[in-house]
């Protein structure tokens, strides 16, 4: 599944990055603490969290990670909007709290078998 | 083969950078990705902290057929207890740079789980220097 496909099956919305929508997406880390991400987090996976500087970005490019979704309609600072567009990795932003996108993203990907 | 980077302290918005720069010149010289994966979990773990911890230092590479060692040397505060800074959820982090995610006490042991060899030195108002070892 690329990460155009979850932007219509789960109702987000593009903020940054649109060069960066075909990246193939096989999972999802969920975390609002840079190192455990930064640890734990594996190529391709879309990173779920509360966190809008621009650090996240820098995070996501160093993991080359599919893309960031930002949770209860946060914004992400102008920084983070620039760095992401200038790596190509999106910034998606979506209403639902961090529990139930993840829960929403989670059988998405197990009933499309895109779980690595 | 040697490659040099500064890092400045004190500034977050460049947090990063440095690692992604080793990280570009890594991947051109053909360097595993697994190990270059590892390499940049450490590196930018140490480049934080001298960002966080810090006021100024630099990143030293060096590359042979068999291993990479990187150097990362501050001018900073130093660590009066290097075994306690080791261990997890041990961190001195501001409330700000916690509320900014990090502060998590998790940056040394992930600098530890991703490199074969490890070592610190510090000084007391001095600074401190890493030393890690990643063979191929
Ligand atoms: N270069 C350094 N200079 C001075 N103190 C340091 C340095 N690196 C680490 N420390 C000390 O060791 C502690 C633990 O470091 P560690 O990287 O594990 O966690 P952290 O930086 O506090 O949080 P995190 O890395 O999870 O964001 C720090 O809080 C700090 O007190
Ligand atoms: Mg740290």
């Amino acid at each position: 599944m690329k990460v155009s496909d979850l932007i219509e099956q789960l109702n987000l919305e593009v903020i940054s990055g649109e060069k960066g929508l075909d990246r193939e997406v096989t999972g999802a880390y969920v975390s609002d603490l840079l190192s455990d991400v930064m640890g734990n987090a594996r190529e391709s996976q879309m990173w779920i969290t509360l966190q809008v500087h621009q650090n996240v970005m820098a995070i996501a490019s160093l993991k080359d990670l599919a893309a960031v979704i930002l949770v209860k309609g946060l914004r992400p600072h102008e920084s983070t909007i620039r760095h992401s567009n200038d790596e190509q990795i999106p910034i998606l932003s979506t209403t639902d709290s961090t529990f139930e996108i993840s829960g929403k993203l989670f059988e998405l990907l197990k009933k499309e078998g895109c779980l690595a | 083969m040697n490659l040099e980077f500064e890092i400045a302290g004190g500034d977050f918005t460049k947090a990063g950078y440095a690692s992604s720069q080793v990280k570009k010149m890594l991947k051109q010289l053909g360097v595993e990705a697994h190990c270059i994966k590892n390499i940049v979990i450490a590196l930018y773990e140490a480049e934080v902290n001298v960002v966080a911890h810090a006021y100024e230092g630099q990143i030293l590479v060096h590359i042979e057929s068999d291993k990479i060692t990187t150097k990362i040397i501050d001018k900073g505060p130093g660590i009066p207890d290097i075994e306690q800074a080791m261990q997890e959820g041990y961190s001195t982090a501001s409330k700000k740079v916690r509320e900014m995610g990090f502060g998590a006490g998790m940056g040394l042991p992930n600098i530890k789980k991703n490199t074969d060899k490890l070592q610190i030195q510090s000084k007391v108002d001095e600074g401190t220097t890493v030393e890690m070892v990643n063979y191929f």
